[in-house]
């Protein structure tokens, strides 16, 4: 699904984010990233959504070189990957269901179409009851659980979550977790940057771990040359 | 590996049919109509200053041509109160003076040809100078015989009636040629300029226009920057992210443009009374034009394609600052 050739990222500053990182995530897999913060972590999740573009190196998703991928067709692009993040990005004046509804409706997804999506997205991650209540009246893990039910709405084939349970207590972030291994289970391949050890720890999956922007361990399958 | 390329781009898009897409993006376009015009009409505190700016920038200048036009149709009657003398040489025979005549009559720059005579013309002076009695003291008459020419309304400008007045010069029984239209010269050329300010002074307004909706659009966008970076990350285009503020720039521009053909009718309206009181007084038939229906339409696309216009120079500015991160 992923493969990183020998990636650089320098940013502007001259600080150097990553320097040399390779591996590859398969088809249906689910690994984590740790590492300090600062470690390259979320550097490495903006390189796959194209919100950077590596200095030196190969990003392959899908089977694309993705540096191949134009400005203009970076929505599309991002279309193929679902989304996570810590401070969850929702749209605070918009309810649950519009929410969830945002890729459908920017994918040009019928009309008739979108609801029994939305709703079965919802249905997923628990929340088919609250989806005309606006985010800020739901609790922390619950806006959690729109974010991902945004990210997989469309049925993307990668799910990217940057510091899911960055705020969440350890149950709920646990409950979180089950819920991406859920997503894993019918095909989705899935890479969680995180810092909580002990969580990650328990789920059993490959981990890359990141340090000062270079690969010190890494369970997940090298990545082939292929020139 | 650019087949799988291909295979993969095919996959994404072939869930959703042609026709399906073409009434999606109908649908959005009906959606972003509807919700950035309600947008407006339900915040009047935020837009009514800058639609009333707006319509002031479009009320001027469309006032200014209405005047114009309406300035354009008094002088357009002209040639009716102006007429030409050509003052013959004093030893003109009467045949000569027959045959220049019958030539002019057989012109068709002229309605009227009417000979004045020295005789008549003497007595003419008697009775309107007053120095009458002056005239007796003289063995000859002084006064010179006078064709008096109406000209037609093939005539129709002032820089024309003069061509012909240097043309009539010529004759070689005409002594003097004169048109008494200075006025005439005087007003168009000045109608003239107060056009040239006005078309200046309107295209100033034009780019005013421009960029206060440029500004509005610009603060709705930062305003929002948030919500753009999250649908950008979500896999949003540009032109999706685009629309609303295009439209909300069509609103804005036609809402002024309404406001505006509803200033200058009011004014006209206010101002008919005492033009019809003024026409009277120099017994003419004008009468105050309003905005003819044409003119309203070409107003309002006026304003609507400038407020789109103003929209796009600004997003097409600042969206492109906006990048997720």
């Amino acid at each position: 699904m992923i493969e990183f050739h020998q990636v650089f990222k320098r940013y502007e500053g001259g600080h150097e984010a990553l320097k040399g990182v390779s591996f590859a995530l398969a088809n249906g897999e689910m690994a984590f990233l740790t590492g300090h913060s600062g470690a390259g972590k979320s550097t490495l999740l903006k390189l796959i959504a194209l919100m950077e573009r590596p200095t030196r190196g190969q990003v392959i998703l899908d089977g694309q070189n993705i540096s191949q991928v134009k400005d203009r067709h970076i929505p599309y692009h991002r279309r193929k990957i679902g989304m996570i993040f810590q401070d969850h990005r929702l749209l605070f004046d918009r309810s649950v269901y519009d929410n969830v509804a945002l890729p459908l409706v920017i994918a040009g997804v019928s009309d008739r179409d979108i609801p029994k999506r939305v709703r079965a997205a919802l249905d997923k991650v628990g929340l088919l009851n609250k989806e005309k209540q606006l985010p800020i009246q739901l609790s922390g893990g619950e806006q959690q659980r729109v974010g991902i039910a945004r990210a997989v709405v469309n049925k993307p084939p990668l799910l990217l979550a940057d510091e899911p349970t960055g705020n969440l207590d350890p149950e709920l972030s646990a409950e979180i977790m089950k819920l991406f291994e859920q997503f894993q289970q019918v095909g989705v391949s899935v890479l969680i940057a995180s810092h909580d050890l002990g969580l990650i720890a328990r789920m059993k999956h490959p981990v890359l771990t990141l340090k000062d922007g270079r690969t010190i361990r890494n369970e997940l399958a090298e990545a082939e040359f292929d020139g | 590996m650019a087949k799988t390329v291909h295979k993969g781009h095919s996959a994404t898009t072939a869930k959703v049919s042609l026709l399906d897409r073409i009434k999606m993006a109908l649908s959005l376009h009906k959606k972003n109509s509807v919700s950035t015009l309600l947008d407006i009409l339900r915040q009047p505190a935020n837009s009514l200053m800058t639609i009333l700016v707006l319509a002031i920038a479009l009320a001027l200048p469309s006032a200014f041509y209405v005047f114009s036009q309406n300035a354009k149709a008094v002088s357009g009657s002209w040639n009716g109160g102006v007429q030409m003398a050509l003052f013959l040489k004093d030893n003109t025979t009467e045949q000569a003076t027959q045959e220049l005549m019958q030539k002019l009559n057989l012109r068709p720059e002229f309605d009227q040809v009417t000979l004045v005579s020295k005789q008549q013309a003497l007595e003419e002076f008697k009775s309107s100078s007053g120095f009458g009695d002056a005239l007796e003291y003289l063995d000859d008459n002084p006064l010179p015989a006078m064709l008096v020419l109406t000209p037609s309304s093939e005539v129709a400008t002032p820089s024309q009636a003069q061509v012909l007045v240097d043309e009539l010069q010529q004759e070689r029984i005409v002594d003097v040629a004169q048109m008494d239209m200075q006025w005439v010269q005087k007003y168009h050329a000045m109608l003239d300029m107060a056009q040239k300010i006005g078309s200046f002074v309107s295209i100033l307004l034009a780019m005013a226009v421009l960029l206060i909706v440029g500004n509005t659009i610009r603060l709705a966008i930062l305003n929002r920057r948030e919500e753009i970076q999250v649908i950008k990350l979500v896999g949003a285009t540009d032109g999706f992210i685009r629309r609303p503020f295009l439209y909300t720039g069509f609103w804005y521009g036609l809402i002024a443009a309404l406001l505006a053909a509803l200033m200058v009718n009011i004014v006209i309206a206010v101002l008919r009374g005492s033009a019809s009181t003024l026409a009277e007084l120099y017994s003419s038939g004008f009468s105050l034009m309003g905005l003819a229906p044409s003119h309203t339409l070409s107003l309002l696309a006026f304003g609507a394609g400038l407020g789109l216009i103003g929209a796009w120079i600004s997003v097409n500015k600042h969206l492109r600052d906006i990048q997720p991160n």
